[in-house]
């Protein structure tokens, strides 16, 4: 850097790697729910952004479900023009502090990425990490950002739950001018941001403040009030002019083996329930759900609610945790940033485990798991390699817990109560048409509600596909774009 | 929000009903649903089966014994103040049959719910026949709400105190050889009062339905804690229940289910209780 420089030029930087970021140590964070990847600070952030090429096509702009300006915001960083950063993503983003931190980012905009060429050894922008900084940035700082807020238009719009896709609709079309109202079944806003994401990836600090942001920006939660049951879809029709429904994903799946039932025992969500939206790692004294002292653990799954689930499991103490998976370490869905991380801390992968059985400790508990070990075979309809059994071999596991962590059924609360709102008839989520319009012409859907599981990234981006359609439709009675290209926007993405 | 407080009484010892507003539950809400209640923002998420409700009035009824830490601080609530987080109505609502002859066979606190069902099924133009059970006569309660009401009333207590001496079973199946023509059953308080209420019935072929009590968590499909097996299915007590074919339900497993916590919610009402003094101790100190 030359000081005798009066304006010193940008230069950018041309590692091939990303900047590093700090993380709690494995050894340390196993002892505690804080965050484990601490964050850039202003000067890593800097230098992580000048790594931007400012390339001609930007692809990473497409590749963001919420069609971020990524290049702007770098270029601002890259100036230090924080707030101008902030500024820039709220346009598209209003919760930049849970997206860098729970996007997949390596699926999406960095994924393509101008920089991403892994054959000659250089890995693409940190996006995902200078947004992360940028949103605590704004904490730390106290900046509120709150979007203008366009003149009312004295529509009313209902939104029927408050996790991803409900909060960026609530912002979007709030933003628009309409008078928002938030309704949630459970005590606290957020839905999977709340009850899923363990304190230590998401701190739930940073949600409520983002969620403040919202009501800032007049924007109206309702909480403890269960659409469906509290009050019918068709009153809230009645008394809203439009009406989203993202009510997300419920009911979890259980494997269907014998001890299912046995005590010890849980769903994903069950157990992520009590430690992250009851604070069950807290009890007796500062939360009065409790959570099992455990000693031996079992998570079966691979996907990023079992690293969830694991890694939380690590966190309260016990001898050994346990990942069972029926198939090998290629066909695990989780993030592999997550499963890096849930290695790191100790958790025991188990790959080519089918559970047979969750066998009685003879007093109704957990006593062990019985796995049936496989091996790879043809691939199967989902182009992943079946796995076998491999005759003969069978392996038990001493464990006190099971947690089951392979997928969820849609919400039923509302559909149950709404029977003239078409349905999958075998997935039971909500079938919507090109504009996330469902059977009904004032109730629109997106997030795991039509998906059936997905990413909160993906839950996002059609929160913002159905804001639009619902803005036409409350402005013009039409919710297509007329000038929309076929297959261009207004089509809501990934919707398979 | 908002959910106030508006009277208070004491039914039997350590048994409360509480007249809470809440609107849009007493609108909604039917027999057989429930509400999830807490007490503070570390509070755990409890249901409980609605008592009764006035749609007129916007308030709802509910009825409570201080079992444990959450039940206990729910106690010390006076009117005027207001729960802190109230979510329903949740669940299915009974099955009200017409034109029948049904009994409704409560225990215990359970005997609260039995009162909105025999309303229930006396609106829908049936005979009804009560069976209120306690352990002993202060135990007992809405005897009179009851009784007003139904049909018939009969109660039990365990010890002989009031009433006749004895089980609501040995009620329940008296009432059946004497010759009255039962159509259906619907049974509601303890778990091994249920089991035995459905054997009894079993025989006759009398279709039970038993309103079950799970451990519940979010109470709304989503965990799977409440789960209990009915006619060998895994069913979510919280959307499917809470009312199954009794004759169908796995009892034993759910007594098991029931009894996995017991040692934490001990545990969690004995740091109450030791905060609780330890508070009082420091105001008598330094008044």
């Amino acid at each position: 850097m030359s000081d005798e420089s009066p304006k010193p030029k940008k230069v950018l930087n041309k590692s091939k790697v990303k900047t590093p970021m700090r993380e709690q140590e494995a050894a340390a964070r196993i002892f505690n729910f804080e965050e484990v990847p601490l964050g850039y600070n202003e000067q890593e952030a800097t230098q992580e952004a000048l790594r931007c090429i400012d390339c001609k096509d930007k692809p990473c702009v497409a590749g963001c479900p919420v069609g971020i300006d990524i290049p702007a915001f770098l270029k601002l960083v890259g100036d230090k023009d924080f707030e101008g950063a902030l500024r820039k993503i709220k346009e598209k983003n209003f919760l930049p502090a849970i997206c860098g931190r729970v996007c997949p980012q390596e699926d999406q905009c960095e994924m393509v990425c101008t920089l991403n060429r892994p054959d000659k050894g250089r890995e693409a922008g940190g996006i995902g990490r200078v947004e992360r900084f940028l949103g605590d940035y704004a904490m730390e700082h106290n900046l509120t950002i709150t979007p203008t807020v366009a003149p009312a238009t004295g529509k009313r719009v209902a939104i029927i739950g408050s996790g991803p896709a409900g909060l960026t609709a609530a912002s979007d079309l709030a933003q628009k001018g309409h008078a928002v109202t938030v309704f949630e079944a459970l005590h606290k806003p957020g839905g999977v941001l709340f009850y899923g994401i363990p304190q230590f990836r998401l701190p739930k600090e940073i949600l409520m403040r983002e969620v403040e942001g919202l009501r800032d920006m007049g924007v109206e939660f309702v909480m403890n009030y269960p659409v469906g049951k509290a009050e019918s879809l068709d009153s809230v029709r009645e008394r809203f002019d439009v009406v989203f429904v993202s009510t997300g994903a419920g009911l979890p799946w259980f494997l269907g083996i014998p001890g299912e039932n046995l005590n010890g025992v849980y769903s994903a969500n069950e157990f992520l329930t009590r430690v992250n939206l009851m604070g069950g790692y807290k009890f007796p004294d500062g939360a009065d759900t409790p959570v099992k002292k455990i000693k031996r653990i079992a998570v079966i799954g691979a996907g990023n609610t079992a690293m969830d689930s694991a890694r939380t499991a690590k966190r309260l103490q016990p001898e050994v945790v346990y990942l069972v998976y029926r198939r090998s370490r290629l066909e695990m869905p989780a993030r592999v940033e997550e499963i890096h991380h849930a290695e790191q801390e100790g958790v025991e992968f188990n790959l080519l485990h089918s559970p047979l059985e969750i066998v009685n400790d003879g007093k109704g508990a957990v006593g062990a798991i019985r796995c049936q070990e496989m091996e790879l075979g043809e691939p199967d309809a989902s182009g992943r390699r079946k796995p076998v059994a491999i005759e003969g071999k069978v392996r038990e596991f001493a464990v006190d817990t099971v947690v089951i962590a392979i997928g969820q059924g849609p919400n039923p609360l509302l559909t149950a109560d709404c029977p003239e709102l078409a349905r999958d008839p075998k997935k039971g989520t909500i079938l919507i048409n090109d504009v996330m319009q469902t059977s009904l012409p004032n109730v629109f859907a997106g997030g795991d509600i039509v998906t059936g599981g997905a990413t909160v990234i993906l839950a996002m981006g059609q929160g913002r596909v159905a804001a639009d359609a619902m803005h036409r439709y409350l402005m013009t009675g039409d919710p297509r774009d007329p000038f929309a290209q076929a297959g261009g926007s207004g089509v809501c993405p990934n919707l398979t | 929000m908002g959910n106030k407080i508006v009277r208070v009484q004491e039914l039997a010892p350590r048994t409360r009903l509480f007249e809470i507003e809440a609107p849009h539950i007493a609108q909604r809400g039917k027999a057989g649903q429930f509400v999830i209640l807490r007490v503070s923002d570390d509070g755990e998420r409890v249901p409980l089966t609605l008592a009764n409700r006035d749609p007129g009035k916007g308030t709802i009824t509910l009825v409570f014994q201080e079992v444990g830490k959450t039940t206990e601080m729910l106690g010390r609530l006076q009117v005027g103040q207001e729960i802190h987080d109230l979510a329903g109505p949740l669940g299915k609502p009974t099955e009200i049959p017409t034109g029948k002859t049904v009994v409704c066979v409560g225990g215990g606190i359970g005997n609260a719910v039995v009162w909105p069902q025999v309303q229930a099924l006396k609106e829908a133009g049936n005979r009804c026949i009560a069976i209120l059970g306690a352990r002993t006569k202060e135990l007992l309660i809405l005897e009179e709400e009851v009784r007003a009401l139904a049909d018939q009333t009969i109660i039990t207590t365990d010890d002989g105190s009031y009433g006749r001496k004895g089980m609501v079973t040995h009620a329940l199946t008296d009432l059946i050889e004497g010759g009255e023509k039962v159509d259906e059953v619907i049974t509601i308080g303890p778990v091994v009062m249920m089991k035995f209420v459905c054997r009894a019935t079993q025989p006759f072929g009398i279709p039970t339905q038993a309103s079950l009590n799970p451990i519940m968590v979010d109470g709304t499909g989503m965990c799977g804690a409440c789960r209990v097996t009915v006619g060998g299915q895994t069913r979510f007590a919280c959307v499917e229940g809470p009312e199954f074919d009794g004759h169908q339900v796995d009892f034993d497993e759910l007594i098991t289910r029931l009894a996995y916590y017991q040692p934490e919610e001990r545990a969690s009402l004995d740091s109450y209780h030791r905060c609780r003094l330890e508070a009082a101790a420091d105001r008598l100190q330094n008044p």
